[in-house]
């Protein structure tokens, strides 16, 4: 059941196949870290220098344990597949093939241990 | 065959004497400054985990991230954080199709650069 032409159908995919995916993924959750990251960084400047008890209030707090982890996610998602768009302009071959794979790592490394960190606080 | 032009300047990119343009540095700088914050990410995760788990821990990261070399680090990344985020705000000016005249993207990139000073003095006076 091709109806399209073999032509047709490559056109605009690009060599990974996911055409313009990547860079829109970028660009939808760049809007939404623009949104969330300003608050964020707020609450966390302000939880800095506050006693332990008092950091531990501020991560208590519902609002802010959701957004800490809406905008952890967000961001590691955000740098890991912008630091795969580096290597990839960047590295060739193998090395850009454990670039690519120890970022992915690191990134899902984070975002756990972040997770983990905010959960532990606001439960 | 036609002559070789000779003409009284380089030809080929000198890299040493290229200035670049505002907007090849804005460029460049995005990349720069949004790999970069990795740094400041891991600090911050390492201090919520540290929070987290006792407040031994917790005294020893918030020893770290208050002492002047964290201090350092997290007014650097505040000025990436906000420099990228402007950044990024423009690029999407552009995927929207505004802005692509090149008086208006390099009006844009200074404002970038300018702004993301701006933001980070502010972050530090209110936070």
């Amino acid at each position: 059941m091709a109806f399209l032409t073999d032509r047709k159908r490559a056109g605009g995919q690009g060599s990974a196949r996911a055409g313009t995916a990547h860079h829109i993924f970028m660009q939808l959750s760049g809007a939404g870290l623009a949104l969330g990251l300003p608050v964020f960084v707020f609450v966390f400047g302000r939880a800095l220098g506050g006693t332990h008890e008092e950091v531990l209030a501020t991560f208590a707090n519902p609002f802010v344990a959701i957004l800490s982890a809406l905008v952890l996610v967000a961001t590691m998602a955000h740098f890991r597949k912008g630091a795969q768009m580096m290597f990839e302009d960047y590295a060739r071959g193998g090395a850009r093939h454990a670039l690519i794979a120890a970022t992915t790592i690191l990134s899902h490394v984070i975002t756990a241990t972040g997770l983990f960190a905010l959960a532990r606080m606001a439960l | 065959m036609p002559e070789a032009r000779r003409a009284g300047r380089p030809l080929s990119p000198h890299l040493q004497i290229y200035r670049l343009p505002i907007t090849a540095i804005v460029s460049i700088l995005t990349r720069i400054t949004g790999n970069g914050l990795i740094v400041g990410v891991v600090l911050v995760v390492w201090w919520l985990l540290a929070a987290a788990t006792g407040p031994g821990y917790f005294a020893l990261a918030d020893g770290v991230l208050r002492s002047w070399l964290g201090d350092l680090v997290l007014a650097a990344s505040a000025w990436a954080l906000w420099y990228h985020l402007l950044a990024g705000l423009r690029h999407m000016w552009f995927d929207a199709g505004h802005g692509l005249d090149l008086a208006t993207a390099e009006r844009l990139g200074i404002g970038c650069l300018v702004g993301a000073f701006v933001l980070t003095g502010l972050t530090i006076v209110l936070v």
